[in-house]
């Protein structure tokens, strides 16, 4: 874990940890949902606004000349940080619309029946797993919908844990795409995305990896993580809404059918056709997200301060406490084992007569933030025997000191609410 | 704000108590789901032969201690009004709900329901108190359509 001077450091980057919730000091324990935001980055991104605005990609003068410089600089911080080339990272809106991009160019290729990677026909097959946010999961159930494929479900044990038999079990092939997350949003589990990767390029599908909740807590190179596709986004890093990634193997988003077009995506353009750009650019029409992308690009280097090892290392560890403080809570039941698995920090359960609604207000009147319901992960829950769940989850700034405090207030809730 | 200004301790008596759980008759009953939270109730509005007057009001669902406690008290205080005091009761509720702790319920009127009446200031939660009286509306709607 971080030393003392270390985390005081990096906690007094965040104004919103100096805030009051309720007349209480904030605890913010939900960096899953949305990351806080550095004072730096969004300094600069706000100096950024006020003086470089501009164009990018247009114009002679030196105002765009300098905001296209930001806006190819920005995309290779943010490439470099998981060990990518620039031109093979596409932006987006969010990761959610990454997924969607690809699960369209899917759609688009069957409609016509090429390129062959990209198209499916009735029979053919694609895989997600129980564990699935519903971003990785509903573009899917469209895509067999409207191209008569059949969507296969690989099964999580009653542990939540995604293992590479399960995936082998349901892969045929006729496999076309997987799909799967490198960290389950609900579990908090690392899934073997390698071998699961490895498996599915055996019967020739091509890979979409979920990486929300990986990027933001450890060392991501994307070649190593055997995907054709990852699909990641700037507000879970400590960065904006409103932008998000899609990376592709160059060789994949080389074939990879454009999905929306328009201006900045084109070479010559003729009344009745046009030729386009190569990636990113064939992906990316219209006016870029430029504060959007420098102010990620700032995001990652303050983690990239850090360093992504310690980041990991610091989380994991104060992770592993959180998971066995909240375990030992009375009346308390984790989803997702602790045993054989990695795991970042992230912890969701169940408290026994108590909704999750119900804990999460309790634990605002302390200032303690937490995410409570499904967090768009209906499935799962239903998988797991629970309607819905409340989750803690850690960011760069959490401590042992939050923890502590989280899980004793916890272990109020059942008392206050009259069950215990 | 206080916790307690929410939880009221007949909030929870009334989310133990459950009045009108289990549907047992035959009648039109209407489901509700809150997708933020996953909350469902399914509920049916028990009217009169000539569909005038409220003759009870049974549910069943899942759902936090607010969305649980305003259908059990939706259910106690609601039997034997007419549909048009019903309406009127609703409407009051509803305004209520959304006047961000302006409008406190007046207890005469409402009864056990008037504990919700702070519920209005946890904007969040405002949908969770309403679940089951958005479906005992819609309930009254399609046991009437049905006895046109």
């Amino acid at each position: 874990m971080f030393s003392h001077e270390d985390s005081e450091r990096i906690r007094g980057a965040f104004p919103e940890l100096r805030e009051r919730v309720n007349g209480v000091p904030l605890v913010y324990l939900d960096t899953a949902a949305t990351a806080l935001r550095p004072a730096g980055p969004v300094e600069h991104e706000s100096t950024f606004a006020l003086t470089r605005t501009a164009a990018v990609n247009r114009g002679a003068h030196t105002l765009a000349a300098e905001a296209t410089e930001a806006y190819d600089d920005a995309r290779a911080t943010i490439a470099k940080f998981i060990d990518a080339r620039p031109s093979d990272l596409v932006f987006t809106s969010n990761a959610t619309e990454s997924i969607n991009l690809v699960a369209l160019a899917f759609r688009l290729a069957s409609a016509v029946g090429a390129p062959e990677r990209f198209a499916l026909k009735a029979g053919e097959e694609i895989v997600v797993t129980e564990s699935e946010h519903h971003a990785n999961l509903i573009p899917w159930q469209e895509v067999a919908k409207a191209t008569g494929a059949t969507l296969r479900i690989a099964p999580v044990t009653d542990g939540g844990v995604l293992t590479v038999g399960a995936v082998e079990s349901v892969l045929t092939e006729r496999t076309k795409v997987v799909a799967l997350p490198a960290v389950s949003n609900v579990l908090g589990i690392v899934n073997p995305f390698r071998e699961i990767a490895d498996a599915a390029h055996r019967v020739g599908a091509l890979v979409v990896l979920d990486a929300c909740q990986a990027a933001p807590h450890m060392a991501l190179d994307v070649t190593a993580t055997g995907a054709d596709f990852i699909a990641f986004s700037a507000h879970k890093m400590y960065g904006p809404t409103g932008i998000g990634a899609l990376w592709g193997s160059a060789s994949v988003l080389a074939e990879m059918p454009t999905v929306l077009t328009g201006g900045s995506m084109i070479t010559r353009v003729d009344y009745d056709s046009a030729d386009y750009l190569p990636a990113p650019a064939k992906f990316e029409p219209g006016t870029p997200r430029l504060t959007q992308a420098i102010g990620w690009a700032d995001s990652i280097r303050f983690l990239d301060d850090i360093g992504m090892d310690r980041v990991a290392e610091h989380e994991s560890s104060l992770g592993a406490v959180l998971y066995r403080l909240v375990s030992a809570v009375d009346g308390v039941h984790v989803l997702g084992t602790n045993v054989g698995v990695e795991r970042v920090g992230l912890v969701s359960f169940a408290v026994d007569g108590v909704h999750p609604h119900d804990v999460g207000q309790y634990l605002d009147s302390k200032g303690i933030a937490v995410r409570v319901g499904h967090h768009c992960a209906q499935p799962l829950h239903k998988r797991l025997g629970v309607d819905s769940s409340t989750r803690i989850s850690l960011g760069v700034h959490s401590t042992l000191a939050e923890v502590e405090f989280a899980v004793d207030a916890l272990a109020r809730v059942r008392g206050f609410f009259g069950v215990a | 704000m206080e916790l307690e200004s929410l939880y009221q301790q007949i909030i929870l008596d009334h989310y133990k108590r459950k009045v009108g759980y289990g549907i047992n008759h035959g009648g039109h009953p209407s489901h509700q789901y809150n997708p933020t939270c996953g909350d469902e109730i399914n509920l049916q509005v028990l009217l009169s032969a000539d569909g005038s007057t409220i003759d009870g009001i049974e549910w069943e669902g899942t759902g936090c201690s607010i969305s649980q406690a305003s259908a059990s008290m939706l259910a106690a205080e609601s039997k034997g009004m007419t549909i048009d005091e019903f309406e009127k009761f609703a409407g009051g509720f509803r305004e209520a709900m959304r006047s961000r702790g302006e409008i406190v319920l007046d207890e005469e009127e409402y009864g056990d329901l008037a504990s919700l009446s702070g519920v209005s200031k946890f904007v969040a939660r405002v949908k969770c108190a309403m679940l089951a009286w958005v479906a005992a509306e819609d309930s009254v709607t399609l046991t009437r359509g049905s006895l046109n």
